[in-house]
């Protein structure tokens, strides 16, 4: 109903509740580890308030830590706790950890920023691997499933009755990743045609599908109907920028990758 | 292979390579020509020496645990000329957040992310994704295998980075007001690696 979602909305003043807390620590010069939590609560849910006002869902973030402040308030006025255990859970404390933890992250940001500032001027060769025409249209899911369909139904029909057993989604991926990563391409069919049974060619195929949706690799066509090619995500020259990436040593994710499998596809 | 010779030969290799070459791979490509490391690192920083004195509008870099051509930046411009001026990295305070979140404490995920930011990264994480700043490097073995975010060879060069190493350490990164925890903030504390006196009052824009 709101034009605005919360996702476009963007604050950029206080990105989420911990910028906004430290916002006001700031501006009324306060101690992050002495925070006068009466103060700071209200001062922060009367900016909340506004963030309501404004945009809807935004808020839902920032009440979660108005919920906090007030618990922290709340136990402000009871007598000291008894216990170290519960000294331990003091939200207080924790709160105060994770405003500490955050703003090294900032400061972190901060220092990130000058380095890239520091070196924009500084430009490296990206030796294009391929022809300009590659710079085309990303093959289209359906360009895909056609593309397999063809290569199945050129499985020799002996062949594709065998059985055999279910080859892992995450064993295909690491196989598919394995194999680009000493080439700058392959196309689609060549990848699918290692494969000689049908499950374990449904299986290449899915695999593929998850790695384009995990955005490790790309298809692309030079022309409609064209060839798919396949590349690593990391080894595809980038238009017109100049830094180009990276045949990185380690191509394969070290933990096996998904087994959620994409939606439709049996063909 | 005479030593001059060498130099000329890690100059071409340092100028056709699109990545950083590693000394590793430098020593493999020279073959029985290769001298030790440590010649071969000398080598390097001669060869750079003779860039400057050349003139060259081109440097010898060490980057991302390795060794690449590089122009400098005073000629930066022609470069952005012939690319149309698409080369400049620009990220908003969210995404350069994150990004040194993934970078101290990779691999992580994104929830581990948002425990630490207090909002949603999504969209910043798929940002990072596509400028190829960030990669994922594997699933977490926890409840719903979430994916590990890991820092690229790319976010090392566009950071002027030769390792991770380089990055400040954590708990050197505190603000000036935090130094003296005991004192009200007024003036308190060396501002440490941070230098550049950047203005922690404006949330940067």
């Amino acid at each position: 109903m709101t034009m605005f979602t919360a996702h476009e909305v963007k604050l950029e003043v206080f990105e989420g509740p911990l910028d906004l807390l430290l916002y006001l620590i700031k501006k009324n010069d306060l101690n992050i580890r002495d925070i006068p939590i009466s103060r700071i609560t209200a001062d922060y849910l009367a900016i909340v308030e506004v963030l309501k006002d404004l945009n809807l869902n935004a808020a839902g973030e920032f009440l979660v830590t108005a919920a906090t402040l007030m618990q922290i308030k709340a136990r402000a006025l009871l007598p000291a706790p008894s216990s170290e255990a519960e000294e331990e859970m003091d939200p207080r404390a924790n709160l105060v950890e994770r405003l500490l933890e955050y703003q090294r992250y900032k400061e972190a940001a901060k220092h990130l920023e000058q380095k890239l500032q520091s070196h924009k001027d500084v430009h490296y060769r990206g030796a294009p691997l391929l022809a300009d025409g590659d710079y085309t249209m990303e093959a289209s899911l359906f360009d895909l499933l056609d593309a397999f369909r063809e290569v199945l139904e050129n499985l020799k029909p002996r062949v594709r009755e065998i059985d055999s057993e279910d080859v892992p989604l995450e064993v295909k991926i690491k196989d598919i990743l394995g194999y680009l990563a000493d080439r700058p391409y392959a196309t689609f069919k060549e990848i699918l045609t290692r494969e000689r049974t049908r499950r374990a060619l449904i299986s290449t195929f899915l695999a593929v599908l998850e790695l384009i949706r995990l955005r490790q690799i790309v298809a692309r066509q030079m022309e409609s109907f064209g060839d798919i090619r396949v590349y690593r995500a990391e080894a595809l020259p980038r238009e017109l920028t100049v830094e180009y990436a990276t045949a990185e040593a380690e191509p394969t994710p070290a933990a096996p990758l998904p087994d959620e499998p994409p939606p439709p596809t049996e063909g | 292979m005479e030593r001059d010779e060498r130099r000329k030969v890690l100059e071409l290799l340092l100028w056709m390579t699109d990545r950083p070459l590693k000394p590793a791979e430098l020593l493999r490509v020279l073959g029985d020509d290769a001298p030790l490391e440590m010649e071969l690192r000398d080598d390097l920083a001669q060869l750079g020496r003779e860039l400057d004195e050349r003139q060259s509008p081109m440097q010898v870099v060490e980057i991302a645990q390795g060794y690449q051509l590089a122009s400098r930046p005073a000629f930066s411009q022609w470069v952005r000329r012939l690319y149309k001026e698409k080369t400049a990295l620009r990220l908003s305070p969210s995404a350069l957040e994150t990004l040194s979140i993934i970078a101290y404490k990779q691999p992580l995920t994104r929830g581990e992310i948002e425990d630490i930011r207090g909002v949603d990264v999504t969209g910043v994480v798929e940002t990072l994704l596509e400028r190829k700043l960030i990669k994922i490097v594997g699933r977490k073995e926890a409840l719903g295998r979430p994916l590990l975010y890991g820092t690229t060879t790319d976010f090392m060069r566009q950071f002027g980075l030769r390792s991770l190493d380089e990055l400040p350490r954590l708990d050197e990164l505190i603000p000036s007001e935090e130094a003296a925890p005991a004192a009200p903030p007024v003036d308190a504390a060396p501002a440490a690696v941070n230098a550049a006196g950047d203005n922690p009052e404006a949330p940067h824009a």
